[in-house]
């Protein structure tokens, strides 16, 4: 069952383009060879860490959207764990959360087209409570 | 007539309302719980920043800042929100009783940290380098 996850991993900031680029095309075929897809590649840039990671202060933050199975996840994992460059990754599961997201707008779509008469009752009730007390 | 009396019932009413809460925070603080209080909005928050003595003060309403903007994804990537929800001094996530957010989205948003603290983004403690 093939499942959407978000991979994020930071490299050392010392790390040239090509090799950056050649790190993210072998994950590629790792993710392709094993029937899963890459939706997106984002090299987020350099960014301060937030706390020293191997001694690092900064490092180029990548993001990865994929398509895959749990080994797959593993085997990724596995790789970035080997490949020196990479300080830190993490590996998140969205296609849960885009699911609800999606009902949510569809629901607040549904409302939309049913508000007009709502604000009318709210006028009366405002009039009418001070009397009586 | 009728409309002066109207009038006046409202307002006693709410004067009623305002007093009675001021009346409730202030036996609140001499009890020991003095972190409550101050007009904490979805403000960015250290801790300890409502502490206005026995001084008359306006308490805004908190409120949601996920439900009132529709924030509707709670994203561990976007730092800045997350990092609103985080004391300044320490990197601890600031509680619901101080921000006002609803327990839904504070779930949410406390995970969202955590992951984000992982990633580091955010810091386990004290300030972001």
């Amino acid at each position: 069952m093939n499942r959407t996850y978000e991979l994020m991993f930071i490299v050392r900031p010392d790390m040239p383009e090509e090799e950056q680029q050649k790190l993210i095309s072998t994950l590629d075929s790792v993710v392709t060879s094993s029937g899963g897809s890459i939706h997106k590649v984002d090299v987020m840039g350099k960014r301060r860490l937030a706390y020293v990671v191997r001694k690092f202060h900064d490092g180029v933050y990548v993001l990865l959207t994929i398509e895959g199975n749990g080994g797959l996840v593993h085997e990724l994992e596995r790789r970035l764990r080997v490949t020196e460059q990479v300080i830190k990754f993490i590996t998140v599961r969205i296609d849960e959360a885009q699911k609800r997201l999606d009902k949510i707008k569809k629901l607040r779509e549904a409302k939309r087209k049913a508000v007009p008469a709502a604000p009318v009752p709210a006028e009366a009730g405002g009039e009418t409570a001070p009397v009586t007390a | 007539m009728a409309e002066e009396t109207r009038s006046v019932s409202a307002e006693g009413s709410t004067g009623g309302g305002e007093r009675s809460s001021g009346e409730r925070s202030s036996t609140e603080r001499s009890g020991g719980g003095g972190d409550r209080g101050g007009s904490r909005g979805p403000r960015p928050g250290g801790p300890g920043g409502g502490r206005e003595g026995g001084r008359k003060y306006f308490r805004r309403k908190k409120v949601c800042k996920f439900c009132v903007e529709k924030i509707d994804a709670i994203d561990y990537k976007d730092y800045r929100l997350l990092g609103q929800f985080v004391s300044l001094e320490s990197g601890k996530i600031v509680p619901r009783r101080l921000t006002g957010v609803c327990t839904p989205h504070q779930r949410r948003l406390s995970t969202a940290i955590k992951l984000a603290r992982n990633i580091a983004l955010l810091p386990f403690s004290g300030r972001a380098s």
